[in-house]
């Protein structure tokens, strides 16, 4: 039951566990994460964009995915919150406040973003949030204890092995993920608070598929391996190494790389709103999607988005077919329709189909 | 090919891995302990334990632990009792830079895999699974073999430990100073390539633990033997072939050298290189062709998941699933309080009960309340499939058909299929129980087909296989594929009298068991044996003469449903 946020100065906080012995410690640099490149790109762009929809990433174990989820986390400049408030809220949105902040006035601080595992197993209880049942038991008051879900608001929720999921938690997360606000009734407890968060899944497919409702949630997916070049291999034991034994020296020589790219995110959050997405580059997305055969219209959005994202990332005013083009994959290998008498990979017929559209 | 090198001593290895993990616990994250209980297994742990500071906390897991016991929470009772919240800290948390022992740990649930390895990052832990798994589908869940470096081999007790508890403290101050060169990370890079280890956390393990024997031979940096030593122990136990042997070795790569003997880093020269590489690879061949077998069979349970380790087809849960309503019962071991319930129950007696000292409400133990819970079964559909005779490929073509829409189309139930085929002398496990369908389709890609029917030998394989599904807590459903023609009877002599009734015989063993049995009838006139065959299972027959990919998927999931 760590699933609570203290709010500031309650008795509850004598409840979080805090280990006395190990010291705080450093996250691997992002910027020094080896090859992995549609992994990272894919996370970068929903650090510009959250709206594209989260990262499913699939592939072996021992990869670097949560090790790069982590580092994203840290490498993001804090956001701006409510104090006190135990579902962060946003200041200057005031549709989006909870409750609590709708009422008094509130003093704005600054916060790390968030990243919240979900772990296997789980129960509805520590996802959702339930009643606080130290309260409850002592003072005799009805108070709700915020799950997981509140944690995760304006950060990342991370399951690993996503595949292996339960299913009425898969449900929860859907209904959660499409809505961006968490419903509470339970408990006699009723009540919603604002649950937008991008979500990061990964895990291996040889252990059991991803249903396709789950799947086609996610904004985008990437394959991930591990490096099969052998200078790649040694580079990455040996920056994992050098960072292992001097974790402060290792992340103050990768600090400047860091600051760049914080810049850069930066930037390209600023530089988002005003990048255009020409009818011409629309239609060619649709007509990609047609020729790929996925279900519904979340490809297309999707497709724009990470787009654009792309396009403002990179410093282009506008979302051109280039962009598309080193997209598709990422935005579309997830969502094809099943079939079962076609053996090639998602990957492939992807690219059948940007062929089929841009030419080769 | 030449004479393969001499293999080291395991007894001595076992306790090698003791030391090198004591001078780098938190590094190299634990080991394996794979043994019955026992004197072999306590006499690592005591060598181990005896080879750590004074103070290094030291803790058993339960077995069915709770998150609140795991993680910390709230001490219910001496909250009731005292009025305020009194919290109880974790196991993990009270274990912080220590070592934490898992006992059965081939029953680990996965996602309490996943939380001890969360703990075992946040709080530097070491962890020690004791995995008492016999049968090859017992072992620990992959998540968390991968987190650990040392599977050493116990089937002996280790010898005496090679230093001593000064020598390791001495090793561990001196850690972080040794140097590892470019040419010895490649070595231990390139065999891991050559054993077929695919992940970089095992290499990188490699290398902590030569970095730990450097330390404790007094080395300031990587030498050959400590790379050599470092791969025979992580890697060794991991590969999943057989390195090939390096193309003419000019000399026999030398046995371990005794411990305390230095010897100058090579020099960086590609001729250097190369023999350091050999010299590794060859260390990694020597502690293989004993374990090979073990861990390829280990590999493949890898990719299989181990079951959540609850018996039978017991499906109320107090752990999770959809809530069924409460019961009277305390809140350990995972059971979840229903507080309100809890409430209710004490409400009526507090006129009855001494007022508390402090709060409102006085509340016993026998008000508390818990939860109960439904979880989903899932089912496991067996395909039995006869590979003999001209018929053999189209009825392997439609099982592969209908395994593929089962499969496409039960993410909902979450089912798994697992395919048997036999043919000339017995059964061969095509398909272990998956519910990847990729995994599916490569297993069943280009399947042999003729020969003789050893139809008993097929349906006794099923049946292991049902037992063990059940075992896991999984529901199995057993679809056997034959024409009815059987012709090898188990002892392997052929004959159709002596083989029909061992078929007879094993069916009514299913039976007896009560593994729910389907057989199809896939001869081109309905064969009056498959009949006889079903009835002596118990179970139900159908006559396919065209068995259709599609039909045959109906079938089976109207079967499943029917249960």
């Amino acid at each position: 039951m760590d699933g609570a946020l203290p709010p500031a100065a309650t008795p509850r906080r004598a409840r979080r566990p805090r280990p006395a012995a190990p010291p705080p410690r450093r996250v691997f640099p992002f910027t020094a994460i080896v090859a992995q490149e549609e992994l990272k790109t894919a996370l970068l762009l929903c650090a510009v964009d959250p709206a594209i929809g989260g990262v499913l990433a699939l592939g072996d174990r021992g990869t670097g995915k949560s090790t790069a989820i982590r580092a994203l986390a840290a490498l993001l400049p804090p956001m701006q919150v409510v104090e006190g408030c135990r579902f962060h809220c946003e200041p200057g949105r005031p549709a989006a406040l909870c409750e609590t902040c709708r009422r008094k006035g509130a003093r704005v601080v600054s916060a790390p973003v968030p990243v919240v595992d979900l772990p296997l197993g789980a129960t509805e209880d520590r996802v959702v949030g339930a009643l606080d049942i130290e309260r409850a038991l002592t003072r005799g008051e009805k108070a709700f204890e915020p799950g997981l879900l509140a944690r995760a608001h304006r950060g990342f929720l991370y399951i690993d092995e996503v595949n292996l999921l339960e299913d009425h938690l898969v449900d929860l997360l859907l209904d959660v993920a499409a809505s961006g606000e968490n419903v509470v009734e339970r408990d006699g407890l009723s009540l919603r608070h604002p649950a937008r968060f991008v979500l990061v899944g990964s895990g291996n497919p040889e252990e059991g598929e991803l249903r396709p409702q789950l799947l086609d949630r996610f904004g985008l997916s990437v394959e991930v391996s591990t490096p099969a070049d052998l200078a790649l291999r040694l580079q990455v034991i040996k920056r994992r190494d050098a960072f292992e034994r001097d974790p402060e020296g290792f992340c103050a020589e990768w600090a400047g790389e860091e600051a760049a790219l914080r810049a850069r995110i930066l930037a390209a959050r600023a530089r988002l709103a005003e990048v255009r997405a020409p009818d011409a580059m629309l239609e060619q997305a649709a007509r990609l999607c047609m020729a790929a055969g996925t279900d519904g219209l979340r490809g297309e959005l999707t497709l724009m988005r990470v787009a654009r994202a792309l396009a403002a990332f990179e410093g282009a005013r506008e979302a051109g077919l280039a962009h598309l083009r080193r997209m598709a994959p990422l935005a579309l290998r997830h969502r094809l329709r099943r079939n079962p008498l076609d053996d090639a990979l998602a990957s492939t017929r992807v690219a059948r189909a940007v062929e089929e559209v841009f030419g080769p | 090919m030449s004479e393969p090198p001499p293999r080291p001593d395991p007894r001595a290895e076992a306790a090698l891995a003791a030391c090198l993990l004591a001078v780098d616990p938190r590094g190299l994250g634990g080991a394996v302990l794979r043994a019955r209980a026992g004197v072999e297994r306590e006499r690592w742990l005591a060598l181990f334990r005896a080879l750590l500071p004074k103070d290094t906390p030291w803790r058993r897991l339960p077995p069915s632990i709770g998150d609140e016991a795991l993680l910390g929470g709230l001490d219910l009772a001496a909250t009731l009792a005292l009025g305020r919240p009194v919290r109880r800290p974790g196991l993990l948390e009270q274990a912080a830079g220590g070592v934490v022992l898992l006992p059965m740990a081939e029953r680990l649930s996965r996602g309490l895999a996943a939380r001890l390895a969360a703990g075992q990052e946040a709080h530097g832990l070491a962890l020690l699974a004791l995995d008492e798994g016999v049968q090859e589908e017992e072992a620990p869940p992959p998540g968390l073999l991968d987190r650990l470096a040392f599977l050493p081999e116990l089937a002996e007790p280790p010898a005496a430990a090679p230093f001593d508890a000064a020598a390791v403290a001495a090793a561990r101050r001196r850690l972080p100073s040794v140097a590892a060169e470019d040419a010895v990370i490649e070595a231990i890079l390139a065999t891991a390539a050559a054993c077929g280890v695919a992940a970089l956390r095992a290499p990188a393990f490699a290398l902590r633990a030569a970095r730990a024997h450097a330390a404790l031979q007094g080395r300031a940096a990587l030498a050959a033997e400590d790379a050599a030593l470092a791969v025979r122990l992580v890697l060794g136990p991991r590969a999943t072939v057989l390195p090939a042997p390096p193309e003419e070795e000019e000399e026999p790569p030398e046995p371990p050298p005794p411990p305390g003997e230095a010897e100058p880093s090579p020099e960086r020269n590609p001729a250097g290189q190369g023999r350091m590489e050999d010299v590794v690879q060859a260390a990694a061949a020597a502690s293989l062709p004993a374990q090979l077998l073990a861990s390829l069979a280990a590999a493949t349970l890898r990719a299989r998941a181990p079951a959540s380790g609850r018996q039978g087809a017991e499906r109320v849960s107090l752990r999770r699933g959809r809530p069924i309503g409460t019961r009277a019962g305390e809140p350990r071991d995972g059971a979840r309080l229903a507080l309100l319930e809890t409430l209710r129950a004490a409400v009526p007696w507090q006129r009855l009960r001494p007022p508390p000292p402090r709060g409102r409400l006085a509340i016993r133990r026998e008000d508390l309340r818990i939860r109960r819970f439904r979880e989903h079964a899932e089912s496991t559909a067996v395909f039995v499939v006869d590979a003999s005779g001209s018929a053999a490929l189209h009825r392997l073509a439609e099982a592969k058909g209908a395994v593929e829409l089962l499969l496409a189309e039960c993410y909902a139930r979450r089912d798994r299929v697992a395919v048997i085929a036999f043919r000339g002398q017995g059964a061969e496990l095509l398909l272990p129980p998956t519910h990847a369908l990729a995994r599916a389709r490569r297993a069943l890609a280009g399947l042999p087909g003729g020969g003789a029917s050893p139809l008993a030998a097929g349906l006794e394989a099923a049946g292991a296989l049902a037992a063990q599904e059940r075992r896991a807590g999984r529901s199995p459903f057993l679809v056997v594929l034959t024409d009815g023609r059987a012709n090898l009877a188990r002892d392997g002599r052929a004959g159709r009298e002596a083989a029909e009734a061992d078929a007879l015989a094993v069916a009514r063993r299913l039976r007896a068991e009560a593994h729910p049995v389907l057989i199809v009838d896939t001869a081109p006139r309905p064969q009056p044996f498959a009949r006889g065959l079903a009835a002596e299972a118990g179970g139900r027959s159908l006559v396919l003469p065209q068995a259709r990919a599609e039909t045959l998927a109906a079938a089976v999931r109207q079967g499943m449903a029917a249960r």
